[in-house]
């Protein structure tokens, strides 16, 4: 551990917090039709988008109409996203496949297409040794668009369920995701990937290059459109590189700089949400307690996760390491070091992101079991864009509601009854996740075709259960990040020859995706329907207060509580053994 | 029928929806992005190429493998494995980071290791690179080396397969060999270095790092390319 470590963990707290604020702001102004400098640079666009896709902005929806856009504009993109990915060489007249790609079997790509929809980015290819230039950027980079606002929209929605004072409106779905991606998502885009360019990142259509090195070996170099694609992957949360190491390789983040950006850029959308949601509700402390129940969880990951970096893995000791000052490097950049690998495994963890910048396998058995605490956590530590605040909103309601039994008075949340309806949705919206991610685990683990997908040269012991269990429950949590010696696709030589997926892995792992983003997003709106229509009573002497820090305490409580209960059996198997032993497998 | 109807329309608003979106996000943006980029700044757009007289000997900031192939003395033949040369670090050139991709340093088809934390594979390809660090540094290095001495980051496999940075430490120590077989003075080895040792983000975020290909070029420059 370093001083500059920790200064690192606390600069990026502060800098977080005084960037998502105004950003909250505009979120809040976007959202609500205020107007905002950005109406003069993308109003005509925008109305014109309108009249392109037939839809009146202003006419409102209830639950179930938002609900069915959201699914058939996702049904929509799931199709064109699958033909796109099957039909790679089609594409060859654009010139944007100079290395001569073909598509990845049907299996992958079932598995692919369900990952970039759900805003997970799981990825069981290797981006420059299977996806053309054209599949990156007009397939999968336009889903890390339309997939983050997606989750935007639906946490808005849920925002306006909970605050509207009158009918059963949530809005209007074709509005708010034009909106989101005109005034949010592509000017965000624009400026931070010219920043990355600025700094290194490459942004080409060239054919890759071939070295010849001053010793005589010669070295095959990827290129590619990296740097526009890279930053929706990191703004949107959605994590999938253009390269198969993601954030480790030195084109996707060249310097401690971007680093630090690329970390930002991960959470300042959700973050900002929070804050735009204490605007929405009128009292802006009801953001700053959701805010700072989240920033403590998420200090808490990181203190546990550097410190348990820095002291390095039981491999190293016993190869005879001194490890003292740099720790456990082990699949980690030298320009990072473990301060800065450990903050953004914590980041990218947190949140639906998934990116990595160092090898999360690699991480010793302690600092791997933070990323599996966070996602046992749900993703409600700031979460993914959108998924994460309506994620906690669900499990404020919940904490609401346990609060409201302990006191013996019916629970109320911002004037609104919590009543047995919204309970039990909330409940389900709650435990559908986990409920996914076990089911999916003991399928894989308890059977031979899952069993063939652990990396069996490296992963021995707990580390082959540890790889099972973070590939599904990445995948439940719409994260994407991986222990990623397991695998669904095999291409020996690193290419495109001969290679073929793992049908049993590519389509659990699709399904698992597919069910656990869309059934928390419709009983998240189905609480927003049925939230929508109730009266506001004022609060009186007896009301529950949800802005105040014991009920920050509550909210962790829930939380810890829900996902410890949850996971604990499975974390002992693999992380927590790994952690409290020195003894090899 | 009035929700069949609004499927129909919602489907016929996603149809168009996709198809513009991906327009606008995934032809306009990328190639608005290109296009500025490959004005402002070409050198970074495009991958960093060093050139040395006129040849391309890599990019700046991906990692390189500075080895030769390993020829068999009997057959007269190069090693193979596994279809990709074997090498062994040329003494001259200062060394990049263990990689964990095929073959090595391979920078089309980048992967991590996935060395777990508690296992004997592990242990064992750490305890490999120690002994190839010791190997050809520890004969110039004043008192000789020992596993505790070896620099964390010359043992560890990087994330990317072609980290290009090594630590200044274990540039230092590397630097005690190159010194040797070059006939330069430690001194201006250790200036070289330090003109390609890049701070940290920000002065605070990452870590210190040495360029290692630039730093090879700089050795060529200073003593003869020695090829």
């Amino acid at each position: 551990m370093t001083f500059l470590g920790w200064l690192t963990i606390f600069l990026f707290a502060v800098i977080l917090t005084a960037l998502a604020l105004p950003l909250g702001h505009y979120l809040a102004a976007v959202y609500t039709g205020e107007r905002t400098f950005m109406d003069r640079v993308v109003g005509v666009p925008e109305r014109f988008l309108y009249r392109v896709l037939r839809v009146d902005p202003d006419r409102g929806q209830d639950w179930k109409a938002y609900a069915r856009s959201v699914i058939i504009f996702s049904l929509a993109g799931w199709l064109f996203l699958y033909f796109v990915l099957r039909t790679q060489t089609l594409w060859d007249f654009t010139g944007l496949n100079p290395q001569h790609f073909h598509s990845a079997p049907w299996n992958v790509t079932f598995n692919t297409t369900s990952s970039f929809l759900t805003n997970t980015n799981w990825q069981y290819y290797g981006g420059e040794t299977t996806m053309t230039y054209f599949s990156q950027m007009a397939g999968l980079a336009v889903q890390n668009f339309l997939s983050a606002g997606v989750g935007i929209v639906v946490a808005v929605a849920l925002v306006r369920g909970i605050i509207s004072r009158s009918g059963k409106s949530l809005g209007n779905f074709w509005h708010d995701i034009v909106r989101t991606i005109l005034y949010v998502l592509l000017p965000l885009s624009i400026v931070y990937a010219l920043i990355l360019v600025f700094q290194g990142s490459i942004q080409n259509f060239s054919s890759y290059l071939t070295v010849h090195g001053i010793t005589g070996l010669t070295q095959q170099i990827g290129m590619g459109p990296v740097a526009s694609q890279e930053a929706i992957k990191l703004l949107g949360t959605n994590g999938g590189g253009f390269f198969n190491v993601n954030s480790a390789h030195p084109f996707e983040n060249p310097t401690g700089f971007t680093n630090f950006l690329e970390m930002i850029s991960v959470l300042i959308i959700p973050a900002s949400l929070v804050f735009m949601y204490g605007r929405m509700t009128g009292n802006r402390r009801q953001g700053y307690a959701i805010y700072s129940a989240m920033m403590i969880m998420f200090l808490g990951a990181v203190i546990v996760a550097y410190i348990a970096e820095a002291h390095g893995s039981p491999a190293q000791h016993a190869a005879g390491l001194h490890t003292a000052g740099v720790g456990n490097l082990e699949g980690k950049e030298q320009r990072f070091g473990t301060a800065g690998s450990a903050l953004f495994d914590v980041v990218t963890t947190v949140t639906s992101c998934g990116a990595v910048n160092s090898a999360l396998e690699s991480f010793t058995g302690i600092g791997g079991a933070v990323p599996f605490a966070n996602l046992s956590a749900s993703e409600v530590i700031f979460g993914g864009v959108g998924t994460g605040l309506y994620s906690i909103l669900l499990y404020v309601l919940l904490a609401v509601f346990l609060g409201g039994l302990m006191v013996g008075r019916t629970p109320e949340y911002l004037g609104k009854k919590i009543e047995a309806r919204e309970i039990k949705l909330v409940s389900l919206g709650i435990l559908i996740t986990p409920l996914a991610a076990l089911f999916c685990t003991a399928l894989a683990t308890a059977s031979k075709a899952g069993r063939a997908s652990i990396d069996t040269a490296v992963a021995h012991g707990p580390q082959g259960f540890s790889e099972t269990f973070y590939a599904y429950l990445s995948q439940a949590n719409n994260n994407g990040s991986a222990f990623a010696g397991y695998t669904g696709f095999v291409q020996p030589n690193a290419g495109n020859l001969g290679s073929h997926g793992i049908t049993f892995a590519n389509l659990l792992g699709g399904f698992d995706m597919i069910f656990a983003r869309y059934a928390p997003i419709l009983f998240a709106l189905a609480v927003a329907g049925s939230l929508a229509g109730k009266r506001i009573s004022p609060a009186g002497l007896g009301t529950m207060r949800t802005d105040n820090p014991t009920f920050v305490v509550l909210l962790i409580g829930v939380i810890v509580l829900v996902g410890a209960l949850t996971f604990f059996p499975a974390l002992l198997l693999g992380p927590i053994v790994q952690g409290l032993t020195g003894h090899l497998y | 029928m009035r929700s069949l109807q609004a499927i129909r329309r919602d489907l016929v608003t996603a149809a168009i929806g996709i198809l513009v979106l991906t327009l606008l996000l995934g032809v306009v943006y990328p190639l608005f992005i290109t296009g500025v980029s490959q004005v402002a700044f070409p050198g970074n757009a495009n991958g960093q190429r060093v050139y040395v007289g006129g040849k391309l000997v890599g990019s700046k900031i991906i990692g390189q493998n500075f080895g030769d192939v390993v020829v068999n003395k009997k057959t007269g033949k190069v090693e193979m494995t596994a279809g990709n040369p074997v090498t062994a670090p040329d003494p001259r050139y200062f060394q990049t980071r263990p990689s964990g991709t095929t073959p090595a340093d391979n920078a089309a088809g980048s992967s991590f290791a996935n060395y777990g934390p508690n296992s004997i594979v592990t242990e064992q390809a750490i305890a490999a690179n120690i002994a190839t660090y010791i190997q050809l540094n520890g004969h110039y290095y004043p008192g000789g080396l020992t596993a505790a001495k070896v620099p964390v980051d010359a043992a560890d496999t990087s994330a990317s397969g072609i980290d290009p940075d090594i630590s200044p430490a274990n540039a230092a120590i590397q630097a005690y060999r190159i010194a040797a077989v070059r006939h330069l003075p430690l001194s201006e080895v250790h200036k070289l270095i330090d003109t390609y040792t890049h701070g940290r983000g920000l002065g605070f975020s990452g870590e210190p790092g040495v360029n290692v290909l630039q730093l090879n070029l700089a050795l060529n420059r200073a003593s003869g390319a020695l090829r």
